[in-house]
């Protein structure tokens, strides 16, 4: 970290769904104005504004911080826009961090957004270019030789991506702002729906969402007034990104070297020596529900091939030693380019204590995790209900 | 602060297209270039940051595949925005002044040819309101120029007199694309393109590309002769909106040239990201240049204009003109938007 501690002193998000019957603007807003209310602070308060979102193609605006400008309050500020695929919710608020630990700027009002609505992401997402390896139709095509690959290594046994979808679909049930409310969802009905992408069934992936999520993040000063105003803040102990090839034969996309430096890099931040123990809650970002095992193991949380059993022994279950996830994830609203900053966002709530129906008790340090292309970007942050 | 400089360039010979290579091959020797520059190998760079857009490329996720220029193995610390790499730059110097990085490598592209660029850059625009009429960044750029001539603001006899001066600087300039003597009375003479301008007040459509390598304190003074240190850096924004907008100014730029700190000493040249003639005045004046300061002494963005990446060629030329000595203090200013809307100003001097 840098000169100056960091605090999350707000946090805002739409109503993720299907389709928000509003403008792109009015979507940011909506999120932007829910954290700015959540931190007691105006529009004027905010000395920047850095905005996240996934390509430019899902709704069809080039750059669209330009024509957002306005609507983000940003007009006479610094204005910054963050893509690094899928992890740019993360990446973005590290942006934001920065601007406050580098001691540049005292309240920054970050934002990640997607408007799924506005195109067809799985066919925006499945351009064939010459030279370039295919994506299949969609992302879960990309993906499922990875899944499958990491069943053939772990011995996992076909059942355990259903209980990380069941797990997660069940947690949005306690989250309001989540997409997929599915009362009635059981091991049987996820189990029983349509082989997508094998071993990818329909039920263990993420919806397309339409959907924002804001953070207000102060230097030091700020976390301490809103501390004392009962407004508990939310430190930042760690922050880091990795990146790595897309055409590289050593990779490792099952269990991939940038997000085990990553996850080291973050937790020797925080000195974090024992993940499991120390993290009293994930948000990690699981599109497709065999992803939670995967990262688990990523993320040094349980040893290499053990992961799934984690997951069948319900570690990471709301009663669990570990519990990834409480706000429903990805798997539950998946507005792509805010998907990384809620994780980062969620997480902060749970150290606040404001994660409502989904809370844990005595949450204390958490972890959010993101990440984008095909499985290479990496971006994370630990906070704590502590200060650092 | 803590003291961030320039201390390695590379851009590549821009062209009207460069078709024969992909994004990633233009890149390689460009890294390769300025990392023999400064005399370093990639594991020396601490942070990664890139600039692109993906309606330029046609391809969601562009910048994934580009990544792969720099070899990025093991994992590297990395990010991108979808803005002119010179903000790119601005990212890297941010994480610089946190205090572990200390060195970082900025990189920027962009291919204009394949696509239709006026049609292209009209989807920048708000979606629901200017978006369908597919107002283009020429016609914009002429009612900008418009309004300045009615206003009294400039006259088209200064605005010839900067694409001469552009054109002859583009001349002695080898990666320019556009350069020669050029009379501006006979530049008068040509017909209106968007009225009131004419296709020489316009940028050439470009692919380029430009690697910029940053150092930190002894880092750079270790690596480099003559660094071309930050002295001040600030962005600001302006509303979409052109309507709401006073268009003969450039007030984002007079606060970001303000906060840079341009004002606080003599500046000996500037290189301006100024896409049409016109704007160059706006930018010189929001600015308060003298009238005897040189801008653009590389061409300027009326020489080569790669999309994405024309801002960060401005840090690179400023720099490698205070690297050898053309001057001690410079301004280098990168812009986004229609008709100025984002402006990125910094002082560059040497020590």
């Amino acid at each position: 970290m840098g000169k100056e501690r960091v605090a999350v002193v707000g946090v805002g998000q739409t109503h993720h769904q299907a389709i928000i019957d509003g403008s792109i603007a009015g979507v940011v807003r909506t999120a932007a104005q829910r954290a700015l209310d959540d931190a007691a602070m105006t529009w004027s308060d905010i000395d920047a504004v850095v905005i996240g979102k996934a390509p430019d193609f899902f709704e069809g605006v080039m750059m669209p911080e330009l024509f957002l400008a306005d609507a983000l309050g940003a007009v006479g500020k610094p204005m910054f826009r963050v893509h690094t695929a899928g992890s740019v919710g993360g990446s973005t608020a590290i942006v934001a961090s920065d601007l406050i630990a580098s001691g540049l700027h005292e309240r920054v009002l970050t934002v990640a957004f997607e408007k799924q609505s506005e195109s067809e992401a799985m066919w925006a997402l499945s351009v064939s270019m010459p030279f370039q390896p295919p994506m299949h139709a969609g992302a879960g095509g990309y993906f499922a030789p990875h899944i499958r690959s990491y069943m053939r290594r772990s011995g996992a046994p076909d059942h355990i991506g259903v209980l990380v979808a069941l797990k997660d679909r069940l947690n949005a049930l306690k989250n309001p702002y989540a997409h997929l409310h599915q009362a009635d969802a059981t091991f049987e009905s996820i189990n029983e729906t349509m082989m997508l992408w094998d071993p990818i069934r329909l039920g263990e992936t993420c919806p397309s969402s339409d959907g924002a999520c804001a953070m207000v993040l102060t230097n030091e000063a700020g976390g301490d007034a809103a501390a004392a105003a009962g407004r508990p803040p939310a430190w930042v102990k760690g922050t880091a990104l990795r990146s790595e090839p897309t055409m590289f034969a050593g990779r490792d996309q099952v269990n991939p070297q940038g997000g085990r430096d990553c996850a080291a890099d973050v937790f020797g931040q925080a000195g974090i020596t024992d993940p499991l123990h120390e993290i009293d809650v994930v948000e990690m970002y699981v599109p497709f529900s065999w992803f939670e095992p995967m990262w688990l193991e990523n993320l040094g949380f349980a040893p290499s091939g053990d992961g799934w059993k984690f997951v069948e022994d319900g570690v990471t279950q709301m009663t669990g030693e570990l519990p990834v996830n409480c706000s429903g994830g990805v798997l539950s609203s998946n507005p792509i380019g805010a998907s990384g900053m809620l994780r980062f966002a969620e997480a902060a709530m749970q150290v606040r204590g404001q994660a409502g129906e989904h809370q844990i008790d005595g949450a204390r340090t958490a972890l959010g995790h993101a990440y984008g292309g095909g499985s290479q970007f990496f971006a994370m942050w630990v906070v704590g209900a502590d200060k650092p | 602060m803590r003291d961030v400089a320039i201390i390695s360039f590379a851009q590549t010979r821009h062209r009207r297209e460069i078709s024969d290579i992909n994004e990633v091959e233009m890149l390689m020797p460009l890294m390769g270039e300025a990392l023999a520059e400064a005399g370093i190998a990639k594991e020396r760079v601490d942070f990664v940051c890139s600039a692109s857009s993906d309606y330029l490329a046609g391809q969601p996720f562009s910048f994934v595949m580009s990544l792969d220029a720099f070899g990025p193995w093991p994992p590297i610390s990395e990010s991108h925005v979808d803005m002119d790499g010179a903000w790119a730059l601005y990212e890297a110097w941010v994480k610089m002044q946190m205090g572990k990085t200390d060195i970082a490598l900025v990189y920027a592209y962009g291919k204009s040819s394949p696509g239709n660029i006026r049609r292209v850059m009209s989807r920048q625009l708000d979606p629901y309101s200017l978006g369908p009429l597919w107002l283009d960044p020429v016609s914009m750029a002429a009612m900008q120029a418009r309004l300045g001539l009615e206003a009294g603001a400039f006259t088209e006899k200064q605005m010839a007199d900067v694409v001469a001066a552009s054109r002859r600087h583009g001349a002695a300039n080898p990666f320019a694309q556009l350069g020669g003597e050029f009379d501006a009375g006979a530049l008068l003479a040509e017909p209106e393109f968007v009225s009131p301008l004419r296709k020489h007040d316009c940028p050439p459509v470009t692919d380029g590309a430009a690697v910029l390598i940053l150092a930190a304190g002894d880092v750079a003074r270790e690596l480099s002769e003559r660094p071309a240190w930050i002295r001040g850096i600030d962005h600001r924004i302006e509303a979409a909106a052109l309507g709401v907008r006073d268009l003969t100014r450039s007030v984002s730029t007079e606060q970001a040239g303000a906060r840079a700190g341009v004002a606080d000493g003599p500046v000996d040249f500037a290189e301006l990201h100024a896409p049409f003639a016109h704007q160059e005045l706006i930018l010189r004046s929001a600015l308060g240049l003298a009238d005897d300061v040189t801008v653009n002494p590389s061409g300027g963005a009326l020489c080569a204009n790669p999309i994405m990446t024309a801002g960060l060629i401005r840090f690179g030329e400023a720099a490698t003109r205070i690297g050898r000595g053309d001057g001690d203090r410079a301004v280098a200013h990168a812009t986004s938007g229609p008709c100025l809307q984002q402006n990125l100003v910094c002082v560059l001097e040497g020590e």
